[in-house]
């Protein structure tokens, strides 16, 4: 069965932003909403650091608690186990936000709560999504994980790779080549 | 049913979706298997292929454009051109941000003339555009009658800036200049002219992509989004290249590095020569490229002898065994070595002899013209239009207040006909300025001297799209409409594979902007000059262009590039090298320089330190930004909209600073910085302070940039002339950090 994910470069990553901007703009997002965002953590003290830049969106979960706490069925699993928000069912009750252990969503001003939806408009036409698309370092990938020759099985059978917060048991779908 | 979502919720899921069972209305509503994929509709009604005018690169975009419910046509969305050579299909953030200029509330609407305001003073009348050209029209040839016309000048930034080139050359002007030069990378294409007789140009042709390693100083890519070059920079990171990075910072580049050299700032010709001495006395170096296409090899090893890195070390503050390791590990990937040519490089004014340095240190390891060094680009030729000659140009710009300043610059110098246009530093002064797109306050360093220039002159136009400081200080302001909504000449520039480029409008102008084409047509027309602009429009001359050059203008148009042949750029794929310098050979000893007064080789003279107390103040970029242009960019500020200082954190904590602390920036020269926050860290030396250029914008009408975040212009009082070419050293300013009551 067809499982979209998400791979993220973080050694390519420089944390420009295209992804954001593109994200903003193909999906028409309000002044403060944001589907994606970049994330830098550096370590060391002055001259031995080292630095770690990931893209973060929302992960697309197996078991995914904002699908489980929506009291509408709003949230829902979708299309290749994309989770999306179905805006006319959303209260704005934001349940699913405090149960995401990503933060991947936010109240949009019409009300409802939005997040990532893996382009799946694109993606369900094999387009890749809008941040994949445009970014400059190649840092992004997407495709079916059930598929042996997509890209991203083949990037995670042969990188090493973590996702984040592993142990909600939320099963993450976007990994992190590192 | 009226109820409307939100309000049918209320109600109570419970009730009303007992009472609707099976309605049909409801469970179509409600049921789970009715969860369409939500489509946000920005495709757009038709795609316009142009490139981009966000920052100089210039890359390939897609426009898609809609009509919206009001019957207007919108550039919805713009995506990277996958047929376009610079852009591959992809796109930096600015690339996308073209909608917030082209959607700025604070676009510049209609034509403005200062008339009883003074200069400087910001306030304007808007009148109609025959009255604005008249005006200008008339003044223009007020300056060239009772001056001449070498006493005009033309500043121009952008590539739309064309126009008004040929405009001024038909007046008989030859003062065209652009801060991009003598503020910006002209002492790094004097330093490798001098060296392999070819600057470097832009887009800077590298083969990072194939370069095993890359060292990057000063230069930081990934944070500077020249969409090609981080293409490429991510493809040898991803192919295991080894990246050096010499920066007192740590900037993203460096996390990518396996050798992060945090230099003390000033000291990189140390490295340099301490990098040559290795090389040179470990026999490392490329002999047989060196014997056959270099001169000076004894010299540049004689001159390299007691350069050891144990010499380098208490200078630059960089472990010898670093410096030997960086070496070997550079000489052991050459020639597929590129010492990135990197581009602002007026920092110390000793600029020239570093940017040589570097083009030294890449002939030792022979990557010019080599696969994953330099490529050597060829263009694809375009023929000119119209063939109208112009008339009476003088020999020279006149951009040096003494005549044999500068000897070796090889193009015009913004900051010398700034000079020359100040009263009483030379023997004539420019008095009439045309400023194109470049916001002079902000690109000339001491905005003082700026000033002072601008108030002596006779008359001076500005055409930009937002109301930016310069335009406050100008007799006329024309607004131009932005890259979207104007079709320009056509591009053609040297790189991996040769094309060219057309610009296209994709929209038409909003409020009563108009395209540079249109106005510098208008201005000819009023000064007996429409031989030079026999065309009807942009559109006409470039198909007129294209056709002349055998170019398939369908193609163009709707492809928005046409490729020609691709041709070698590297020894490799069996490029002959040649080398257009006196010799005819690479010049690591450089006699034009010697007989000039210049070390023929480059040396290391120590740079003035900060006063005890303050910093040395070090510039960037954002990924988001260019410079001051993009400031009052709303939709690209939505990830960064103001700038903090970078202070190393034991520093600040020494100072009885704390992360978030909002400062003020005070130079040597009591010039005060808008508060900003400061940003305690550790991925900054202690004896320099960093800021992204571009913030504090003191021009009212740029409603959202206005007093946002520290200028770096305006604390650029200070600044080192590089005696060789005169770029304008602006690394060279102090800084104390005060805390805001």
């Amino acid at each position: 069965m067809t499982r979209y994910a998400m791979t993220m470069d973080t050694r390519r990553c420089v944390g420009c932003n295209a992804c954001v901007y593109a994200c903003k703009q193909e999906n028409d997002l309000p002044v403060g909403g944001f589907r994606d965002w970049i994330t830098t953590t550096t370590r060391g003290v002055f001259p031995d650091l080292s630095s770690e830049i990931r893209s973060e969106r929302c992960n697309h979960c197996d078991n995914a608690p904002c699908v489980y706490a929506c009291p509408t069925g709003a949230s829902h699993f979708n299309e290749g186990g994309v989770v999306l928000v179905n805006h006319d069912k959303c209260t704005g009750c934001k349940a699913c936000i405090a149960a995401c252990p990503y933060d991947a969503r936010y109240v949009h001003p019409d009300g409802f709560v939005d997040k990532c939806t893996f382009c799946l408009h694109r993606s369900s036409k094999g387009l890749d999504p809008a941040c994949v698309s445009i970014c400059p370092t190649e840092s992004l990938a997407f495709g079916d994980l059930s598929d042996k020759r997509s890209v991203v099985r083949r990037l995670l059978d042969a990188r090493n790779h973590k996702t984040l917060r592993p142990e909600t048991g939320a099963g993450p779908n976007v990994y992190f080549l590192t | 049913m009226s109820l409307s979502r939100r309000e049918f919720i209320k109600i109570g899921a419970g009730a009303t979706a007992a009472v609707g069972l099976g309605s049909g209305l409801v469970t179509q509503w409600w049921g789970l298997d009715n969860n369409p994929i939500p489509n946000p509709n920005t495709e757009g009604d038709r795609i316009v292929p142009t490139f981009c005018e966000l920052c100089f690169w210039k890359c390939g975009v897609l426009a898609h454009v809609k009509k919206g419910p009001d019957g207007q046509e919108r550039v919805v969305k713009i995506t990277g051109n996958p047929d376009h050579p610079l852009s591959r299909g992809k796109l930096c953030p600015r690339g996308t941000g073209g909608t917030g200029l082209l959607y700025d509330p604070d676009r510049l609407k209609q034509p403005l003339v200062r008339t009883k305001s003074k200069r400087g003073e910001d306030i304007f009348e808007a009148v109609s555009w025959e009255t604005a050209l008249d005006e200008v029209a008339a003044k223009l040839m007020k300056v060239k009658e009772e001056h001449g016309p070498e006493a005009l000048a033309l500043f121009s930034h952008g590539f739309g800036g064309s126009w008004f080139k040929h405009l001024l050359k038909a007046m008989g002007s030859k003062n065209i200049a652009a801060p991009s030069y003598a503020q910006c990378r002209g002492p790094r294409e004097v330093g490798y002219w001098l060296t392999f007789g070819s600057g470097i140009g832009s887009p800077e042709a590298v083969d990072a992509e194939h370069a095993r390693c890359i060292v990057l100083m000063g230069s930081h890519l990934g944070e500077n989004m020249h969409n090609t070059h981080v293409q490429d920079f991510s493809r040898a990171i991803d192919r295991g290249a080894d990246i050096i990075v010499v920066d007192p910072r740590y900037s993203t580049a460096a996390s990518k590095a396996r050798h992060w050299l945090p230099i003390k700032p000033g000291t990189d010709i140390a490295l340099l020569l301490a990098w040559m001495h290795v090389i040179i006395t470990e026999k490392r170096y490329d002999a047989d490229y060196i014997q056959k296409h270099a001169i000076g090899f004894d010299e540049l090893k004689k001159h390299v002898e007691a350069k050891t890195p144990e010499w380098a070390y208490p200078i630059t503050g960089i472990r010898p065994e670093k410096i030997r390791e960086t070496a070997r590990l550079m000489a052991g990937a050459a020639p597929a070595t590129l010492i990135h040519p990197g581009r602002r490089s007026t920092w110390y004014g000793d600029d020239t002899q570093r940017e040589r340095g570097k083009a030294i240190l890449a002939a030792l390891l022979g990557s010019w013209g080599r696969e994953g060094g330099y490529l050597i680009p060829s263009k694809m030729s375009v023929q000119p239009y119209p063939d109208q000659p112009y008339a009476q140009t003088p020999k020279a710009a006149l951009d040096r207040v003494k005549e044999g300043l500068y000897p070796l610059a090889d193009e015009t110098l913004a900051s010398g006909l700034c000079d020359i246009s100040v009263p009483g530093e030379a023997a004539m002064n420019l008095k009439g300025w045309i400023v194109y797109g470049t916001n002079l306050i902000q690109s000339l360093p001491d905005y003082r001297k700026t000033v002072k220039a601008i108030q002596a002159l006779d008359f001076i136009v500005t055409v930009d799209v937002l109301p930016a400081e310069i335009c406050g200080w100008s007799d006329v302001v024309l607004p131009e409409s932005t890259y979207l909504e104007r079709t320009d000449d056509l591009w053609n520039p040297g790189y991996r594979e040769p094309f060219v480029a057309m610009r296209q409008q994709a929209v038409e102008p909003l409020y009563q902007s108009k395209p540079g084409w249109w106005m510098a047509k208008e201005l000819a027309n009023r000064m007996g000059l429409a031989a030079y602009f026999p065309w009807k429009d942009s559109l006409e001359y470039v198909r007129e262009r294209a056709t002349r050059s055998g170019l398939d203008f369908d193609t163009l148009q709707a492809k928005g590039v046409v490729k020609g042949a691709v041709v070698p750029t590297t020894e490799e794929q069996g490029l002959t090298l040649s080398f257009d310098t006196e010799s005819g050979k690479i010049e690591l000893y450089n006699q034009t320089l010697k007989n000039l007064g210049f070390d023929p080789i480059p040396d290391y003279y120590p740079v003035e330190e900060p006063p005890a107390g303050s910093f040395r103040l070090i510039t960037g970029r954002a990924p988001m930004h260019t410079f001051g242009r993009t400031t009052n960019n709303r939709f690209l500020s939505e990830c960064y909209d103001e700038n903090e200082v970078w202070v190393n954190a034991d520093v600040a904590k020494g100072l009885g600073f704390k992360n978030g602390d909002r400062v003020i920036l005070v130079n040597q020269d009591e010039v005060r910085s808008e508060p900003i926050s400061l940003r305690a860290t550790q991925r900054v030396r202690g004896d320099a302070v960093y800021i992204v250029h571009g913030y504090g914008h003191t021009a009212e009408g740029l409603k959202f940039a206005y007093k946002r975040g520290a200028s770096d212009s305006l604390l650029t009082t200070n600044y080192k002339v590089d005696p060789i070419m005169g770029g304008t050293g602006m690394n060279v300013n102090f800084v104390r950090i005060e805390g805001v009551a």
